[in-house]
């Protein structure tokens, strides 16, 4: 346990990542913290892959971590987008008033 | 000229059906009365060609079944037999075309039913010119459905369509029999054209054939069938509810089929097949005495029954007992006879019947009718020459041919002879009082009716016509043609008729020849002082004897034991069926199950789709996790 | 060995506990903060790792620019002071449920590790000190990851255009000018002549 070794780092970030996960249908907040769990998930993977890359004696892990990095903060500029116009249209950005798909 | 006749019918009939709209009402009557009129005149120049020449004349049109040992022409197959059924079809039917032009002028449907009555023609026709088993039952089964059609003609009257179902399922519980015939036939003869039949008929007349562990003669058991096909067809006691109803189609209608034609059938199959019924003496018995006590039975109820057509239906079928226990004595000729000139006097009455019906308005019920001789002379002439004709009246033509059979009974020497033959005379007895009672209580008496006297009125020529060419045939066809039909050394029928043991025909002796005439003629003085003018000594009659007058009303019963037999058991198994196995079972696991349970698993599934975001997050990760598990399984 | 220990335990600690927290605050604020916090320390580890290029990277971009805009959004749309909602309970058996399996499942994937498994146990953290991780990383975007490197630029613009044209309002009752109308103008457009009635005036549609 004294000796840091690649299984903690894989072990914290599969903490990390179910946290996300379970952040993702526990939520009864609003849609935003959906998105805030998504990019939880995000962080655990760059955890991962960055470890890897180090133990591995491989800098690759870390361009694809740039890389991850850069979609993430595209899509969560959409996704901010998004709900900024949907809450224009609907007024509330609860997750429970979100149901005019039913079908 | 074959070829003509036979298909000439189906024409008529078929334009008449399809093409209506294109002709016309009026020509589509024309031309069916046309086509069947040269049919007619056509047969008639073949019944003397086969008079002076006694050919037979076989042509085979087409090949219809050929597989394995079975082979089935079609063919056109004439003798002196088919002769004389062709001349009484087509005359008949030819009149009766040109009636109905006149007696169907109000109804809105008439190339319907012209074009019915051609088709009836054409399929009465392929039954007396088959010569094979297979084409006559086309034509049986033929003129059961044409009669269907002609019976419930008027469609829209629910007893119509009672009635014409009624016919044709009585009908074809008599044609199980005829079917189980021809199974029979073929399986021992190996063939079922006629000629090859009769052939065999004298080999296999020792043999028998086991049906469910017994042991019966193989001939008898063929008649026996065949016979049931007949009496189902011609109306003999246990199948003969449906003559009586059948009176629901229009009075043409009941004159073609039920007085001339298709009742014959029954009687042309049993001549058709001497060959067979002549070794199987028991089989001949059987027809005997069924024929004779459906000509009582029939008789009995005809005194008491109060509708005009209804009458003169139960006089047929007693007419029919009377052709069969002719046949049943082996006096095929005679039955015959007696089938040629009851046509032309039955369809006479038949007619006039119409003719009377037409005068009072539809109006059926002999009640209600009365005192008109004056007023339609000459539907009352002819309606009394039919029934001095019917009742045997001498000279006139079914003088002939009653007498004829009568005779043929007392000299028979089968077992029921002295059941015939006294049956015979009882009923000749009761058939001139019945018919009597119609013409005085139709023309004599009181007027009973509601509607004013001055305005009835006669016919129209294209109704009495007919009637008028009927009248002769019933005054003139006994007498012209007994000698050659049941004369002692007649050739006429040559091979068409089998008998086993040429018969000896003595003379009848005095006392028989002067009792019968006697019967008949004295019993126009007594239903004329019983029915008009003492009505009160019939009243108090029927007053004494209340369950025995009922018993008459009521047809024996016979309706009432067949409902509670047969058609409340057929209707609660139906029923029974219908609802617990074919609703209940089929249909809730078949279609409406899985239909419901289609419902119901996509209602169930609907759920999954609430509309809410996170329910779909939650999913989209449930799926996500299940896909790793298994990959990780597998 | 021990301060790496140390430190290592200390950072983790403070991850996994924000991110409990991100999830289970009420305050949606309070939700981003934490975000923001599980960032820092995450950089962090990845600096006593030796990447400190993509530590500082995840700083500027992750917390600079992503969380920023995060704050931004919340603040913008009234999404705080949520009271906790009834169905909240109901579904946290079933997500923990849930995470625990995608957990187990992931630790499945490590224990069934078959490949190199001489690295599993190793703690060697070799540091390159001739050169500083940003060369390493440079050295390889620009020539055999040069393409992602492009297409990455492209994904960000695309970004950038939706973002924009999804939210972008244009106000109706305001005036603008607009170049292009102004310059295309006609005389048909402008002028018009009317022949005025005495006393009756004339009627000028705008």
């Amino acid at each position: 346990m004294i000796e840091i070794t690649l299984i903690h780092y894989l072990f914290l970030s599969a903490i990390i990542f179910t946290l996300g996960i379970f952040g993702i249908f526990v939520n009864r907040k609003n849609v935003i913290v959906i998105l805030m769990s998504i990019e939880l998930i995000l962080l655990s993977v760059n955890i991962n892959l960055v470890a890897f890359s180090v133990y591995l004696q491989n800098v690759t892990g870390q361009i694809f971590t740039l890389f991850i990095l850069t979609v993430a903060a595209a899509e969560s500029a959409i996704g901010l987008a998004i709900i900024v116009i949907f809450f224009r249209n609907r007024g509330s950005i609860q997750v429970e008033d979100i149901n005019s798909m039913k079908g | 000229m074959l070829y003509l006749i036979l298909f000439l019918p189906l024409l008529g009939s078929f334009i008449s059906a399809f093409f209506y709209r294109n002709i016309g009402d009026k020509a589509c009557q024309i031309l069916t009365s046309t086509f069947i009129s040269i049919g007619a005149i056509l047969s008639s120049i073949i019944l003397f060609e086969t008079i002076k020449t006694g050919n037979t004349y076989q042509y085979p049109i087409f090949n219809w079944i050929s597989s394995g040992s079975l082979k089935i022409h079609w063919s056109i197959y004439v003798d002196s037999l088919t002769a004389v059924m062709l001349v009484v079809v087509n005359v008949v039917s030819a009149l009766v075309h040109i009636y109905s032009i006149g007696y169907m002028n109000d109804d809105p449907h008439k190339p319907r039913f012209m074009s019915y009555l051609s088709l009836f023609t054409f399929m009465m026709l392929s039954l007396v010119t088959a010569d094979n088993f297979l084409q006559l039952f086309f034509g049986w089964e033929g003129v059961g459905l044409a009669s269907y059609l002609l019976i419930g003609f008027w469609y829209k009257k629910d007893s119509a369509n009672n009635a014409s179902m009624k016919a044709f399922i009585v009908n074809r519980v008599g044609d199980i029999g005829l079917l189980i015939a021809m199974f029979i036939i073929f399986k021992t003869f190996g063939t079922l054209t006629f000629s090859e039949v009769f052939s065999q008929a004298a080999d296999q007349s020792k043999n028998t054939i086991k049906i469910f562990g017994g042991e019966f003669n193989l001939i008898t058991t063929i008649c026996v069938f065949l016979f049931i096909g007949a009496m189902g067809k011609s109306a003999q006691i246990i199948l003969h509810t449906w003559l009586p109803d059948a009176m629901e189609g229009p009075t043409p209608v009941s004159a073609l089929i039920h007085a001339a034609t298709m009742v014959t059938a029954g009687v042309f199959l049993v001549a058709r097949c001497s060959p067979l019924f002549e070794y199987s003496q028991y089989a001949l018995n059987l027809v005997a005495f069924v024929g004779a006590t459906t000509a009582i039975f029939a008789a009995s109820i005809a005194i008491v029954q109060t509708d005009i057509k209804r009458i003169i239906a139960y006089s047929t079928c007693s007419q029919l007992g009377y052709m069969f226990f002719a046949a049943g004595m082996g006096a095929y000729n005679i039955a015959i006879f007696h089938l040629f000139t009851h046509a032309f006097f039955k369809a006479l009455l038949f007619l006039g019947a119409g003719s009377v019906i037409h005068a009072f308005h539809d109006e059926q019920n002999i009640e209600k009718m009365g005192g008109v001789w004056k007023k339609i002379p000459m539907t009352y002439t002819l309606m009394i020459i039919g029934t001095l004709a019917l009742t045997g009246f001498p000279l006139l033509a079914g003088f002939y041919s009653k007498d004829a059979i009568i005779e043929s009974a007392y000299f028979s020497k089968s077992f029921f002879s002295g059941y015939a033959f006294v049956i015979g005379l009882t009923t000749a007895f009761i058939t001139s009082i019945y018919s009597w009672r119609l013409i005085f209580k139709t023309f004599h008496g009181k007027y009973n009716n509601t509607l004013n006297f001055e305005k009835i009125h006669e016919s129209g020529p294209t109704m009495i016509i007919p009637l008028v060419v009927l009248a002769f045939g019933s005054i003139f066809s006994g007498y012209a043609f007994h000698e050659l039909f049941i004369g002692e050394n007649t050739k006429f029928w040559g091979k068409a008729i089998f008998f086993l043991k040429q018969s000896t025909q003595a003379h009848a002796p005095l006392w028989l020849l002067i009792l019968i005439p006697t019967l008949v003629i004295t019993a126009i003085p007594l239903s004329f002082i019983l029915f008009l003018k003492r009505k009160d000594i019939v009243d108090g009659f029927i007053n004494n004897n209340k369950p025995f007058y009922n018993f008459l009303v009521k047809k024996w019963f016979f309706d009432e034991i067949y409902d509670a037999i047969f058609v409340k058991t057929f209707r609660s198994v139906g029923n029974f069926l219908w609802q617990r196995g074919d609703v209940k079972t089929i249909d809730a696991y078949g279609p409406d199950g899985v239909a419901k349970l289609i419902k119901n698993l996509s209602d169930r599934a609907t759920v999954m789709q609430s509309g809410y975001l996170y329910h779909y997050a939650t999913f989209i990760i449930i799926g996500l996790i299940l896909l790793i598990f298994f990959k990780m399984i597998i | 060995m021990i301060a790496h220990a140390i430190i290592f335990y200390f950072l983790s600690t403070i991850t996994i506990l924000s991110t409990i927290m991100v999830i289970a605050s009420r305050n949606t604020v309070h939700s981003v903060f934490f975000l923001i916090l599980d960032f820092v320390s995450a950089a962090c580890l990845f600096i006593m790792l030796g990447a400190e290029f993509v530590g500082m990277i995840l700083l500027i971009v992750y917390v600079g620019a992503v969380a920023v805009l995060f704050l931004f959004v919340v603040m913008m749309l009234e999404g705080n002071f949520e009271k906790i909602k009834q169905g909240f309970l109901q579904y946290l058996p079933i997500g923990f449920f849930i995470g625990i399996v995608i957990f187990l499942e992931l630790i499945v994937v490590i224990g069934g590790w078959q490949y190199k498994s001489e690295f599993i146990g190793t703690s060697k953290i070799i540091y390159n000190a001739n050169e500083t991780n940003t060369e390493q990383l440079g050295k390889l975007i620009y020539t055999d990851f040069f393409l992602p490197f492009q297409i990455s630029g492209l994904v960000l613009l695309v970004a950038m255009i939706g973002a924009i044209l999804l939210t972008f309002r244009r106000r109706t009752n305001m005036k603008r000018q607009d170049m292009v109308k102004q310059s295309s103008r006609e005389r048909v457009d402008s002028i018009s002549s009317v022949d005025a009635e005495i006393n009756k005036g004339v009627k000028i549609n705008d």
